[in-house]
């Protein structure tokens, strides 16, 4: 009997959880990843996983964790795979719990949950404040385990170049890159699993890691894999502002009581703590009454840019919000939020026990990403499966606060089996390939990194990315106007254009990151495009998408996900209707109760 | 106008595993809360040496840059630490930067630490469940138990406890402080207890934990504050009765 296999491609919660569920089918994986998985930009989650558990008595369910996920979003996700990932996640924290993970506990040894924003329960399990890195320890452990007994294979220090999809359409394998020995080799699999992550560098900074530069999506977009709703990019409101990254700093400080507020002279001179209460402006608590600071992350960021730049109430005229937490005991500080701040006093020198933190938006989270069908996980490509942060189905136009480790690990589990299926019911698999399909795809990315190597022209790659993300950042996140979008656009082509010239000043063929990071930009700009293009069609306001121009939600025209595909090497923006079979769309209000 | 602050940074460079080190000046431009990423990826934008040579961009790892990932560890001025949180205005300059001595160098500042995942195969640091199906919730744990362990599974991988021990050296493949405090970690854990003498045992062979001769290095150079000599002092303890017990049974 044939003996399938399956490849992961990426070493998150969703691709670490993919690879558990295929090994325990009994199926071998290879898993690739460009950092040690270990090192995953998961770690960075830092305020917990929801699910609606109950556990402080409030009268918390899965439906009103599936209804503040959608209203959350704005209407703009498929609903009934939505509500199967809430009724997942209670089992979801069980199982991490069996794994090991270090939750807080209650004085009775259960799981201690917080308040997240947009949700009035307290439905988020936690570890201290870093909760995405112990979720990753634990699933990187069980695959270590599987891997000790031979049936996951890895592939750390490999990156993805592109799929191999052969004369039918059905992807047969993977081309990726050995990041040490610069070699490019073509690996054979029955089915790929995709969960790369977001693409927070094509904003230049932003909370994201390193390698999330979403060069994976964009080399499968122009394989014919859709992309969906890219223009839905949520900007994080508090992250401590730094010029190599901006650093989260987590919704939980707001969960376990940290206010966010300015001085109300826009002259104050005096230290935040010597400011009497009277004088401060808790501006999220007087105009969200209800919500507080706890309201979702696009209405909490919309409002930080309208104090700072429409009333003009920035700390010191500067491009900052305070977030205090001075008022809570320390002990509390330090069993739950002690990982966040310790972050804030090493990269600052301020121990925000003492003193509030001086915080401003950030690029975060990208709520589209590759399209996949409503049922489990599977691309358009047959063969081709995506999960976690790089596809677009959880989170409609707007992700709240600690549903992303849910999503990603139940998008995971879904993949998983789903690909066992499909391999198990494969008439022809990949060893009965034509060599050729793969030895065209390697010739294609070695010409690549040839011609990259080879030429002398007078463009930097860093240069190249930093404009991008200026661009990015300025006219495609908080506010857009279609002007600006267009003139984006045309920096974006022209930046298209200059990348022909690039120059890596490095010709070496062992380790060379530049030679990489060349390859990762070129994906980056497409994507870019993408993002910007659907933002500019989008002629109305929705969750994290917000045009003054249209500041009204528009169901009649726009209760629609957006499907880019990629048509004669150039974009074309599709749409197609969103399954709003369980609950009717209403307004999205957070000054009063919903 | 007044002339602007520089930063003068050496980084020791190295083609090749097998290839002759160097090291190479450069003078960048000061900024504030400015970091050794920040150097290095000025470094990339602009490879040129302060006596104005060109050069190629450096190779080093990183990723998360907030220090919760683990790549970025370097010797900075002759420290073990991560280049993420080393900020420019705590260091004298010229700043000194050199890869990993304990581990094989990859190029520049990259080294290889798989020895440190293989370790972990090792010792079996994982708590083995019977599936990822729903067999309902984990053990009750107490917050004194949950205390003690989240400190100890903070531990990033970065392997600078294993630079700074001098036990750690090409005679002896000494674990190093991290891996032993993750024994510690999965053999307090309700489940993970089970399997406690497995661990052990997996710690008693050549490289284990009596290899350990006390240095204390590791615990200070630790940047998740772990307290790591704790740990080798109560797993040492357990190793030694669990030892014991064998030969009085055995």
């Amino acid at each position: 009997m044939r003996q399938p296999k399956i490849i992961v491609v990426g070493g998150g919660l969703a691709g670490l959880m993919a690879t558990i569920r295929v090994a325990e089918a009994g199926i071998p994986v290879d898993l690739f990843s460009i950092v040690p998985v270990k090192r995953s930009h998961s770690v960075c989650a830092q305020g917990g996983i929801n699910a609606a558990k109950n556990q402080k008595g409030e009268g918390d369910t899965v439906d009103k964790h599936f209804d503040d996920t959608i209203y959350g979003g704005d209407f703009l996700a498929n609903q009934p795979l939505v509500k199967r990932m809430c009724e997942a996640a209670p089992g979801i924290i069980d199982l991490l719990d069996r794994m090991g993970v270090m939750f807080n506990r209650t004085p009775e040894g259960l799981l201690d949950y917080r308040r997240f924003g947009g949700t009035l329960y307290h439905r988020t399990a936690f570890a201290g404040a870093t909760t995405g890195q112990q979720l990753l320890y634990a699933l990187d452990e069980q695959v270590r385990r599987h891997e000790s007994e031979g049936k996951v294979k890895k592939f750390e220090g490999a990156t993805f170049l592109s799929a191999v999809i052969d004369e039918g359409g059905v992807c047969r394998g993977i081309c990726a890159m050995d990041l040490r020995s610069m070699e490019v080799k073509t690996y054979a699999a029955d089915a790929v699993i995709f969960a790369t992550g977001g693409n927070g560098a094509i904003f230049g900074r932003s909370t994201n890691s390193v390698v999330c530069t979403g060069s994976a999506q964009a080399a499968l977009f122009q394989q014919g894999v859709d992309y969906a709703n890219g223009e839905f990019i949520q900007v994080h409101p508090t992250a401590i502002p730094g010029e190599d990254k901006l650093r989260l700093m987590s919704e939980s400080a707001r969960g376990e009581g940290g206010r966010v507020w300015v001085p109300r002279n826009p002259r104050e001179k005096r230290a935040p703590r010597s400011i009497p209460d009277a004088e401060r402006f808790y501006f999220l608590e007087e105009w969200y009454p209800k919500y507080g600071n706890l309201v979702p992350r696009d209405i909490a960021t919309r409002a930080i840019h309208r104090i700072v730049y429409h009333e003009k109430l920035g700390i010191d005229g500067q491009p900052a919000v305070y977030l205090d937490v001075t008022h809570i005991p320390r002990e509390t500080l330090d069993r739950k939020l002690e990982g966040i701040l310790e972050i804030y006093e090493k990269f600052l020198g301020v121990d925000p026990r003492v003193e509030p933190m001086k915080v401003f938006p950030a690029m975060h989270y990208t709520m589209g990403g590759i399209w996949v069908n409503g049922e489990d996980q599977a691309t358009m490509v047959p063969g081709i499966y995506a999960a976690g942060e790089c596809e677009y189905q959880y989170h409609g136009a707007n992700r709240l606060g600690a549903n992303s480790l849910v999503s990603c690990i139940f998008g995971g589990g879904i993949a998983g089996p789903a690909a066992v299926k499909y391999v198990k019911n494969l008439e022809k698999g990949a060893e009965s390939t034509a060599s050729g399909v793969f030895d065209s795809e390697k010739q294609r990315q070695e010409e690549k990194n040839q011609k990259l190597i080879s030429q002398g022209g007078s463009e930097n790659p860093i240069t190249i990315w930093r404009e991008l993300g200026d661009v990015m950042t300025e006219h495609v996140t908080v506010t857009r106007i279609n002007k600006n979008l267009e003139m984006a656009d045309a920096k974006i082509s022209g930046l298209r254009e200059r990348y022909k010239k690039i120059n890596l000043n490095d010709r070496t063929k062992w380790s060379n990151q530049t030679l990489n990071f060349a390859r990762e930009l070129e994906n980056m700009i497409i994507l870019a495009r993408v993002v910007t293009l659907g933002a500019l069609a989008r002629n109305e306001s929705r969750g994290a998408h917000y045009k003054p121009d249209f500041p009204e939600r528009d169901d009649a025209n726009w209760l629609k996900s957006t499907r880019a595909k990629w048509v004669n090497n150039d974009i074309r923006l599709t749409y197609e209707p969103v399954d709003i079979s369980l609950i009717k769309p209403r307004p999205r209000r957070y000054d009063a109760a919903k | 106008m007044a002339e602007t602050k520089q930063v003068i940074v050496r980084v020791k460079r190295q083609a090749g595993p097998k290839e002759a080190a160097r090291w190479e000046e450069f003078s960048l431009k000061w900024r504030p809360s400015m970091n050794v990423i920040i150097c290095l990826r000025d470094i990339a934008e602009n490879p040129v040496t302060r006596d104005g040579k060109k050069t190629t961009p450096i190779s080093y790892d990183s990723n998360c840059l907030e220090e919760i990932c683990g790549s970025c560890a370097m010797l900075i001025n002759g420290r073990a630490c991560m280049a993420c949180s080393a900020l420019v205005d705590r260091l004298e300059q010229p700043i000194r930067i050199e890869p990993m001595s304990k581990f094989p160098l990859v190029r520049d500042l990259a080294v290889d630490r798989q020895f440190m995942f293989e370790s972990l195969k090792r010792v079996k640091a994982w708590i083995p469940i019977d599936g990822t199906y729903n067999l309902g919730a984990g053990p009750r744990v107490s917050p004194e138990i949950q205390e003690k362990g989240y400190p100890l599974s903070n531990c990033i991988t970065c392997g600078n406890c294993l630079e700074v021990c001098p036990q750690v050296n090409e005679h002896n493949q000494f674990v190093g402080a991290a891996i032993i405090s993750q024994v510690r970690l999965f053999n307090m854990h309700p489940t993970g207890a089970m399997n406690k003498s497995e661990r052990l045992s997996a710690l008693m062979g050549p490289g284990g934990i009596q290899e350990c001769a006390n240095a204390q290095n590791c615990v200070h150079a630790c940047p998740k504050g772990i307290p790591l000599t704790e740990s080798i002092a109560e797993v040492n303890r357990d190793a030694w009765k669990q030892a014991l017990l064998g030969w009085l049974v055995g």
